[in-house]
């Protein structure tokens, strides 16, 4: 597969969200507003990246019996190294994605990757699937968060249009699974074409 | 592919990840802990300036125990107390900052961390009128309780509770003001 | 009258599921069926409530006291795979017919966010039912993970009684599977809101 192959495949073919259907906690719980899919996204795509690149590395030498702690050990380093450094420099993201950043850590895109890809491919092909996927995560997590921000608080990205409330439904935890839903008939419709 | 397995090298393998993770973690952690503590100071001087007038020095943390309960509050000599109180609201504990002037009035006040309904009860981060009423207030001669308990704070249309919550917050404040006011 | 605010919370007014987002891909993996969902259910509460205890007091006697917090994340993880591989151990040797009813799931469960994700809350929320507000103590955090994990299973139970209901109706073509799922998962989410404000 070419390197672009590598990147647009997270992106259409084998999307986390809505083909893998992987990860669907933060996915559901970040999104209510659009800035906040985006963050959680680039968070998660953080760990996906570093963590695929060092699994890849350390595959060959890591005996099979083993290998799930391992890679779980990995991940919860990086995981808690990003937690660190949002604490320290963007302390108002990291509270409002607040307990979903520690989670990225049983994130099943993050060790699904690890096991399916990182673990048997070179470290360059794996730093590539890591951002095609995690380019993949951040725009469904993006687009999710931009219905609901439209339909919940009838803005996009803090820009209000609409004077007044929007839906509050669409904001809480119903609107998330709906909107979700109608996305992934949308997403199956246009990939059939 | 992954090598063979036995209990040494597995036992060695697991050990050894252990340990380096822990040592690159407690780097970071040496790297990060001085600008973490330096956000959350510049946060709450931020909160603080909100709450009082301006004032001179650095904020100093200080306790006391009001009712059983432990209370954190700034002292901030020729502008005023703020004082940090919590209650239960309607889902989860709300935090307010609450600034009392040398007269013993309410300069302002700021929600310090909340888990209220979006678009209700959230509001009352956010929406001025309901914000604004404790401006200047004077706990001494109007009671801090939303109408319908008899008090004069105009309640957050449809979050009577949240609004209750933060009139019990402002209020504990209050007793906290009048306690070390006490002491002095 | 403590314990039973956190209980009502934790199963109706937070659900785990339906408000508060954890534990959703194994809640749409084996809720096809009634008797997978209730075995999961089983699987989990039992998992939640051990990891809980044993997390609490490794956070509150010895990451705590050593200013470890930092390992927070690492730590519990950790000690949630291994507890999961010691009751699948144990569960074997001592009850042969539990472990076949619940060994296909427990392999599953350490990835189950809502384990971490429990934890996680007990150790750092604060919690105000009809008091002061503060951290969990012991005997809170083991009611909390009960009524949680009870929560989980009423959840997961309902979906799937939905579920089997709705594999046997015609739906159009693109929304078969998981989006129709998830529509219904909203709209059973949108009636547990009901609940929100009674406690």
């Amino acid at each position: 597969m070419s390197k672009f192959g590598l990147i647009a495949k997270g992106i259409l073919k084998e999307n986390p969200t809505f083909v893998l259907v992987l990860g669907m906690c933060p996915t559901l719980a970040t999104t209510t507003s659009a800035m906040n899919g985006l963050e959680m996204g680039l968070a998660t795509m953080f760990v996906l990246i570093l963590s695929n690149i060092v699994i890849s590395l350390i595959a060959p030498v890591v005996p099979d019996k083993v290998h799930i702690p391992v890679y779980i050990v990995v991940i919860a380093t990086f995981v808690t190294v990003l937690q660190l450094l949002m604490q320290a420099f963007v302390p108002e993201v990291y509270e409002t994605l607040g307990l979903f950043i520690p989670l990225i850590v049983v994130n099943c895109i993050v060790l699904g990757r690890a096991e399916a890809f990182a673990n048997k491919n070179s470290v360059g092909d794996s730093a590539l699937d890591g951002i095609g996927i995690g380019i993949g995560f951040t725009l469904s997590l993006t687009v999710i968060g931009i219905v609901r921000e439209i339909l919940g608080s009838g803005s996009v990205f803090g820009w209000k249009f609409i004077a007044g409330d929007g839906i509050l439904a669409f904001v809480m935890a119903p609107g998330a699974f709906i909107v979700l839903g109608y996305l992934m008939v949308l997403f199956n419709k246009l990939a059939r074409r | 592919m992954a090598a063979k397995s036995n209990l040494k090298n597995m036992a060695l393998s697991l050990t050894l990840v252990c340990l380096v993770c822990s040592a690159i973690l407690g780097c970071v952690y040496a790297v990060t802990s001085g600008p973490i503590q330096e956000a959350e100071a510049a946060k709450t001087a931020a909160s603080i300036a909100r709450v009082l007038p301006p004032f001179q020095g650095v904020p100093e943390q200080e306790v006391v125990n009001v009712d059983g309960a432990d209370y954190k509050y700034f002292r901030m000599p020729g502008a005023g107390t703020a004082v940090i109180s919590t209650v239960g609201g309607f889902g989860g504990p709300l935090t307010l900052m609450v600034g009392f002037g040398e007269d013993g009035l309410v300069v302002n006040t700021v929600v310090l961390s909340h888990s209220e309904t979006p678009g209700l009860g959230a509001k009352c981060q956010t929406e001025a009128s309901f914000i604004d009423q404790f401006k200047g207030w004077d706990p001494a001669a109007k009671k801090l309780a939303v109408r319908k308990d008899g008090g004069e704070v105009d309640a957050i249309t449809a979050s009577t509770i949240t609004s209750r919550a933060y009139s019990a917050a402002v209020a504990n404040a209050y007793q906290v003001y009048l306690k070390l006011s006490e002491n002095e | 009258m403590e314990y039973l605010l956190i209980i009502v919370s934790a199963i109706f007014v937070n659900n785990i599921v339906l408000a508060q987002f954890l534990g959703v891909c194994p809640f749409l993996g084996v809720s096809s069926k009634l008797s997978t969902a209730t075995g999961m259910s089983g699987a989990v509460c039992f998992v939640i409530t051990l990891a809980t205890v044993v997390t609490y007091l490794i956070n509150n006697y010895l990451l705590v006291p050593f200013g470890l917090g930092f390992l927070q994340t690492i730590a519990f993880i950790l000690v949630i795979a291994a507890l999961v591989q010691i009751v699948e151990i144990v569960l074997k040797k001592i009850s042969p017919s539990l472990y076949q009813a619940l060994g296909i799931f427990l392999p599953l469960i350490t990835t189950n966010c809502a384990v971490l994700g429990v934890a996680i809350t007990v150790v750092s929320k604060e919690f105000s039912f009809g008091g002061a507000p503060h951290l969990m103590n012991l005997g809170e955090a083991v009611v909390y993970a009960v009524a949680t994990s009870l929560g989980y299973g009423l959840a997961m139970v309902l979906f799937a009684g939905l579920r089997e209901q709705l594999a046997m109706n015609d739906v159009p073509k693109s929304f078969k599977g998981l989006p129709i799922a998830f529509i219904t998962v909203g709209i059973m989410a949108l009636a547990f809101l009901g609940f929100s404000g009674i406690v």
